[in-house]
């Protein structure tokens, strides 16, 4: 099932300049291996060499964090809208 | 009626104003804590004057010296306000898109503004700062993203201020910026009673940083404790005027931004639940917004400055 990710401007070179891509899978880490290989320069931004989330990447389900969701075990449908953002401050 | 000695003694102590009319379930109350009136104009003077009070008492500043600081507004006018009275100089490292009230603020206070990139948002203050602090030794640098006098000021503060006055409290919303609200109010809470909930409430600022040359660039505040938090939610520019106009409209309550996003929040938190009672800070007034015509242009419009600047 594809389901479309909104990618932050630092992400899009490697995605040949798009905006939003579509992935295939059930989980936010299904989502990302199908990523990845799509577009191997994404790999090391998005996560860590054990396979966790990058701490300076907010990935959001619905503009929920998934941190605070299931992590990358969080579901995903086709409906659902996918945003990766790196993590800024205010203040 | 007292008369106080200065300002700083009118720091803290906000009012809160029940706003359930705003609640999408009657069965939840929803509980606005003003942060707009502190003297100052936001939450921030509470850690303003807490970060200046330990360094005193911690001998690091001295008359006269000069106070470096990264500030996307807030911060630095509380930090201007309190450096008039205590005698020192200020300068804040300011992302160029704030809005020009938070500009105007800073140099009413007298402060200096050294203007970081727009395109690099809050973390680009973050990166000149301590660029420009490695250069000047003899300035102060209290560093709210790393000072723990920052979650301290609300520990002491604003959560005992909450139990207080809404012991019945099931969830605190909050904005995120440099997450001492959250970590400060959230530990207190959470201490009193372990089942209350803390959600942050985010701006999606991400998609206007442009000016990051990989992620590695993004910052997380070292007073950052994730496992304090419970929900993460973003909430974009068009929602939060919405809500910051039914805020004005249907309550009289004249707040920021942040604060209609905060209420934002606050409603899909009360979509989810049966019942409850939740608290919603409400970080600063709508003075410093007025140039962005939240209130007054077509929402499109507004929603198209709201989201090119900084309001967190």
């Amino acid at each position: 099932m594809a389901v479309e990710i909104r990618l932050p401007t630092i992400l899009r070179p490697h995605a040949g300049g798009e905006t939003t891509v579509a992935a295939e899978g059930a989980t936010v880490g299904e989502l990302f291996a199908d990523l990845t290989s799509q577009f191997p320069g994404m790999k090391g931004q998005l996560l860590n060499a054990d396979g966790s989330l990058h701490r300076f990447v907010n990935v959001y389900v619905n503009d929920e964090d998934i941190r605070y969701l299931e992590q990358l075990d969080t579901k995903v449908a086709g409906t659902d809208q996918i945003s990766i953002l790196p993590a800024v401050a205010g203040g | 009626m007292v008369i106080h000695d200065s300002v700083i003694d009118l720091i803290g102590n906000t009012p809160m104003v029940d706003v359930s009319r705003l609640s999408p379930n009657p069965a939840v109350k929803i509980s606005a804590k003003l942060e707009g009136q502190n003297p100052g104009g936001s939450v921030k003077d509470r850690i303003a004057l807490n970060m200046i009070l330990r360094a005193e008492e911690a001998g690091e500043l001295h008359e006269g010296q000069t106070i470096l600081e990264p500030s996307s507004g807030n911060t630095g006018i509380g930090l201007g306000m309190i450096c008039r009275l205590r005698g020192y100089k200020l300068k804040i490292v300011l992302p160029e898109n704030v809005s020009i009230e938070r500009r105007q603020l800073l140099e009413a206070f007298g402060a200096e503004i050294i203007t970081s990139p727009g395109e690099e948002g809050s973390n680009g203050a973050v990166r000149l700062a301590n660029e420009l602090i490695a250069e000047l030794p003899d300035h102060a640098y209290l560093y709210q993203y790393g000072n723990e006098a920052n979650p301290d000021a609300h520990y002491r503060g604003t959560g005992p201020e909450i139990w207080r006055d809404c012991p019945e409290v099931t969830h605190f919303v909050a904005g995120l910026g440099t997450t001492g609200t959250l970590m400060g109010v959230g530990r207190y809470l959470t201490e009193q009673n372990p089942d209350v909930q803390i959600w942050a409430i985010e701006p999606p600022t991400g998609e206007l940083v442009q000016g990051l040359r990989n992620l590695d660039d993004g910052f997380v505040p070292p007073v950052f404790d994730p496992s304090l938090l419970d929900r993460r939610v973003i909430v974009r520019a068009r929602e939060s005027i919405e809500w910051t106009r039914r805020l004005t409209l249907e309550c009289g309550i004249f707040a920021g931004l942040s604060s209609g996003a905060a209420l934002a929040g606050a409603a899909k938190v009360a979509e989810k639940i049966d019942s409850g009672s939740i608290v919603v800070l409400l970080a600063d007034g709508g003075w410093k917004y007025l140039s962005t015509g939240a209130w007054t242009d077509d929402l499109d419009e507004a929603e198209a400055k709201a989201s090119k600047i900084v309001y967190f």
